[in-house]
């Protein structure tokens, strides 16, 4: 995500158009004349996209039945101009590469001649969406990335933050997404293990993992089986490497039928000293090849990962990689093993792209030129291609630089642990990244250009309009409430995520202390009292109705729910997920959602240290709502003085602290009640939250509290429900008698306010202390008993709407419905 | 003194919790044994932990009973030396021939991971004595093969025998339909060998063995194993 800035590059052609519409020239140039003239919304090139499905399978007939390419060392650096002999470069093959003609100039200038086969493979790898955030960066660029418990913010595998006594955390977020639609097991198990890598790479152990999904509406006749391959492929590869599932969030809409999103994040703790990094420093030191072999799978994974789907997109099924987590915890030990040794002077897990991207980053930050011998290439399959080497993505695999001399201690790690372990090139200081393969130079291109020079796009957008307020009186009122909370709670918006969960061994490595199902999950730091409290959030329907508003909302309810736990919150890592960039629209969204974040972030000190972007998120035209996952990491000081959300005592009041307004605008209740989702969303007060924070730590780590829960999807009544199915025990509620609707109260989403459970001798001690910093309290309900109660109304046992919240997901997949 | 040893396959993945949980309550250090070493150092007791041995892809531990290290757990237990197998580790002691039966897959078909209640059917093996008969105990299981299938002769055996250690069951202790989680025959949740000194349960104690994490009933498995090693000394 750390760019140089056009200017820094030597990039002339990215310009600034005033009204707040930017237009790339050379992009412009490139149109078509209608589009230049009408910026349709479909402005990505209908053509290219029909002829980009059937890409891969022609790329793969052409590498097997015709002639290698093949460019002579000496004739190549003889005459630069020559083009590469072997497989002709026409337009076609440059289209099916997703390479726009303004694109392939600028290849062409650079390189100074017509590319190879296998050097238009390298750049159309390097320059894809998904490796270059061609789009993106000038926006991630303004996010505030750093702050003192920052150690390593964007730029690296994964973002580092202190943790204090010498331990830090090494966490990120990525997206699986376009993979999970097409084939959802392998799909999802595969993110599982990439964004692992990321971790370890950077010389932590991974020790939890959680992960952000967004399917279709249930009624969709694909939901389900993608539902069950996804779970089961996150499960099938966590359980199998021994990393924890400790928590995530789930939701369906039909914003996401036809794309689905597959976030995972992990995190993981090293040793601050021990922190290892992908700058390959130095001339002449070996180049190293671990873990599986290199196969045909996953070739253009990135580049599919960059585009949008069409009806036939089951046809890219081979782009997507196949995941073997049982070599992922043998290359995750015998790493750690090697890291312990002070041998490793760079490591980079070959993830998007293969052994083209890690082997030109490593290089590139390193300030060196890499040859690539890719005879010693561990391979799968027999005869494959350089080309086809270059842009593997089979997984499991790493790039590490050794200081010369360790090779045969490193080698006999790896052997122990029975992976694969290959010196297939050297650093140079020639600057230029050279690929040999039996004898010919397959690709001979300068670092430095391919790592920074893909194309930078300030797409033209506009801001979404926020729509304007409901008042909660227009937003009719329920029959009876309670009925309502059970009709809402069991419905897919809100009932129990058990059945998921459950597939996922969240106990492994002994550390988890707070389990899935709460707010936050808490995992211990091994060793110690101090805890690291991880949550994900993201409310798409608010996003899209306000981008800034809704991202803020999303920052803040990561940041509320570790607080409600009793952590301090650190820093996030996000996933943006969007449609279509080339759509003003959309990168309106995307520029909304950058920018709450980035006020979010900085007003809470709470940077933003890593992060992915998945653009492309669409179908025949129809993008998913805007959908930037929010992944938010805190530190527990003392495990012993945590919160959890279950009611345990008798006779205890809940009070509520924060604002009440009563804003049903986008609220789960207004759905319910007429059928959609409108008005604003409920805005978010980030000095309120601050303080509703600094309280709600300090009464945790006082003990003061005996339960406590954020109050989010839903409102109120809900988030008091699920504090007493938690506990298992019930609540009396009072009723509110102020000047607003008082459906509005039960269901409205208000931001910034929490529910906590305390002894009545503490009570006035807490609303004082509310009073003191200006926050409005007050007591709703008190515990005991095995119903929700509410005057005037039937109610509610908790046995019954336990059985309501429990039973749809699994009666949805076990076909029920 | 306790000299408790630890094999480590390829794939195990709970070796370095079980190691935890010994050291912890028993205070004495833990050897990790590799899976391609000939033999395990002298040892009151071995343990073959939870995970994924070589991973799984063929029948749940039916590599690793064919590793090196396994000819000589084999004889050292035939000789009479304890050995604990949790999770993948029954799995291994079951393709092994050390314990009868197989574990297939849940009835389910899927992998679950939550907190079971489980009766105490046999207190009197070596990694049992410091629960009671039928005490009623909750430890977490975490697997997608734990549905414990053995023929009716050998299961009417087991019974006979007293060699049913744990059943899965309610909270007043029924073995029930519904508390079984994953289809066991007779809600078998853990067996023994004839000796008791080999015991194999697909449920982790070493998950649960302190307030912290959620319970602590995991404890008395590994301070039974200390009792046991302790007794004859005195």
């Amino acid at each position: 995500m750390r760019a140089p800035t056009a200017p820094e590059m030597g990039l002339s052609d990215v310009i600034a158009v005033p009204h707040g519409w930017r237009w790339d020239l050379a992009w412009d140039a490139s149109l078509h004349p209608r589009q230049r003239v009408h910026p349709s919304p479909r402005a990505g090139d209908n053509g290219e996209r029909r002829r980009y499905k059937r890409r891969h399978l022609d790329l793969q007939n052409r590498t097997r039945d015709q002639k290698r390419p093949r460019m002579d060392a000496k004739t190549e650096s003889s005459s630069p101009d020559k083009p590469a002999a072997g497989i002709e470069i026409t337009p076609e093959i440059v289209a099916e590469h997703g390479l726009k003609q303004d694109e392939y100039s600028r290849l062409l200038k650079i390189l100074g001649r017509t590319p190879s086969f296998t050097e238009l493979g390298i750049f159309s790898v390097m320059w894809s969406e998904h490796c270059s955030y061609k789009s993106s960066r000038v926006w991630l660029r303004t996010l505030p990335t750093s702050g003192k418990q920052v150690i390593q913010g964007p730029g690296e595998n994964a973002g580092v933050v202190d943790l204090g006594d010498g331990d830090a955390v090494v966490f990120k977020m990525e997206s699986h997404n376009h993979p999970s639609y097409i084939e959802p097991y392998q799909g999802a198990a595969t993110g599982v293990g990439g964004i692992m890598r990321d971790v370890f790479t950077m010389g932590a152990r991974p020790v939890a993992n959680l992960n952000a999904l967004r399917f279709g509406a249930p009624e969709h006749p694909k939901t389900r089986h993608l539902v069950d391959g996804v779970v089961a492929g996150i499960g099938g590869y966590g359980n199998c490497v021994g990393v924890p599932t400790v928590g995530g969030e789930t939701n369906f809409d039909k914003g996401y039928n036809n794309n689905i999103l597959v976030n995972a994040m992990c995190a993981g703790l090293a040793r601050t000293d021990k922190i290892f990094y992908s700058a390959a420093k130095g001339v002449g030191l070996p180049v190293i090849y671990v873990g599986s072999k290199t196969g045909r799978d996953g070739i253009h994974g990135a580049t599919m990962a960059s585009a949008e789907f069409d009806d036939k997109s089951e046809e890219k099924r081979p782009t997507v990689q196949v995941g073997d987590p049982f070599t992922e915890k043998l290359l995750i030990e015998a790493c750690l093993e090697l890291m312990a040794k002070d041998v490793i002077i760079a490591i980079q897990d070959m993830g998007a792209a293969g052994l083209t991207s890690s082997s030109c980053e490593m290089a590139d930050k390193g300030g060196v030129g890499i040859t690539l011998n890719l005879d010693h290439v561990p391979q799968r399959e027999a005869a494959m291609t350089a080309y086809e080497m270059m842009l593997s993505e089979s997984q499991e695999r790493m790039l590490m630089v050794l200081k010369p001399g360790s090779e045969p201690e490193a080698e006999a790690i790896f052997r122990k642990w029975g992976l694969d372990f290959a010196i297939v090139g050297e650093t140079t200081d020639t600057g230029r990244m050279i690929v040999t393969h039996r004898g010919q130079v397959e690709a001979d291109i300068p670092v430095t250009t391919l790592a920074n020079s893909a194309p930078v796009y300030e797409r033209p957008w506009y801001p979404t309009t926020p729509p304007k307020m409901i008042l909660p009186e227009w937003v009719p009122a329920p029959n009876a409430v309670l009925t309502t909370l059970k009709t809402m709670m069991s419905g897919p918006a809100l009932a129990s995520r058990r059945w998921i969960w459950e597939q996922y061994d969240h106990m492994v490595m002994g550390d988890t202390v707070q389990r899935p199902g709460g707010d936050a999950a808490v995992v211990r730091v091994h060793g110690t009292q101090k805890g690291l409290a991880l949550a994900c959030d993201v409310t798409p329907r608010y996003v899209a109705a306000d981008p800034v508003m809704g991202t803020k909302q999303a920052v803040v309810e990561t940041w509320r729910n570790l607080t409600a736990v009793g952590a301090d919150p650190l820093a996030i890592t996000d996933n943006m997920n969007f449609a279509n960039p080339e759509r003003p629209e959309v990168m309106g969204q995307f520029v909304g959602s950058v920018k709450g974040m980035a006020e979010a972030c900085r007003v809470l000190d709470y940077p933003v240290v890593s992060g992915n972007v998945s653009l492309y998120n669409e179908t025949n035209g129809v993008g998913i709502p805007p959908t930037p996952a929010i992944g938010g990491v805190g530190l527990v000081p003392d495990v012993a003085h945590i919160a959890d959300i279950k009611l345990k005592r008798e006779s205890d009041l809940l009070i509520l602290i924060g604002r009440e307004a009563g804003h049903l605008g986008q609220s789960l209740y207004q759905e319910l009640a007429t059928g959609k989702f409108e008005g604003a969303p409920p805005p978010v007060d980030l000095a309120d939250e601050i303080k509703a924070g600094r309280l709600v730590r300090a009464l945790i780590r006082e003990g003061k509290v005996s339960a406590v829960h954020d109050v989010s999807d839903g409102g109120l009544l809900v988030a008091i429900a699920e504090m007493a199915l938690a506990g298992g025990m019930g609540v009396e509620l009072f009723a509110y008698e102020g000047r607003l609707p008082a459906h509005a109260i039960w269901f409205g989403e208000d931001q910034g306010r929490y529910v906590v459970s305390v002894d009545p001798m503490l009570a006035e001690q807490v609303l004082e202390r509310a009073r003191l910093l200006a926050l409005p309290a007050r007591i709703v309900a008190r515990t005991g008993g095995e119903v929700i109660g509410l005057k005037g109304e039937q109610p509610l046992p908790l046995a019954e709407l336990k059985a309501a919240n429990e039973a749809w997901l699994p009666g949805y997949m076990a076909g029920a419905d | 003194m306790l000299r408790a040893s630890v094999v480590v396959f390829p794939g195990s993945n709970c070796d370095r919790d079980v190691q935890v949980a010994i050291e912890k309550i028993t205070g004495f250090p833990v050897k990790m044994v590799w899976h391609g070493d000939a033999s395990v150092p002298p040892s009151d007791l071995i343990v073959l932990p939870g995970g994924f041995s070589y991973g799984d892809y063929l029948r749940c531990g039916a590599m690793a009973a064919h590793s090196p290290i396994m000819r000589d757990v084999i004889a050292k237990a035939k000789a009479g030396t304890p050995v604990l197998g949790i999770c993948n580790g029954f799995q291994v002691l079951c393709e092994s021939g050390l314990l009868p039966g197989v574990l297939m897959r849940n009835a389910s078909l899927k992998f679950i991971c939550r907190d079971v209640t489980l009766r105490v059917d046999n207190d009197q093996t070596f990694f049992t004595k410091c629960y009671r008969k039928d005490q009623v105990v909750k430890l977490p299981i975490a697997h997608a093969e734990g549905n414990y299938f053995a023929d009716q002769e050998t299961l009417d055996r087991l019974e006979g025998e007293g060699r049913v250690v744990f059943r899965y069951c309610d909270e007043a202790g029924e073995a029930t339909p519904q508390s079984n989680p994953n289809g066991a025959q007779r809600n078998i949740a853990g067996i023994c060998s004839e000796d008791g000194r080999v015991v194999g349960l697909m449920p982790h104690p070493e998950r649960l063995f302190e307030l912290p994490l959620g319970g602590a009933d995991g404890r008395r498995m590994f301070e039974s194993a200390l009792v046991s090693v302790l007794e004859p000394m005195s």
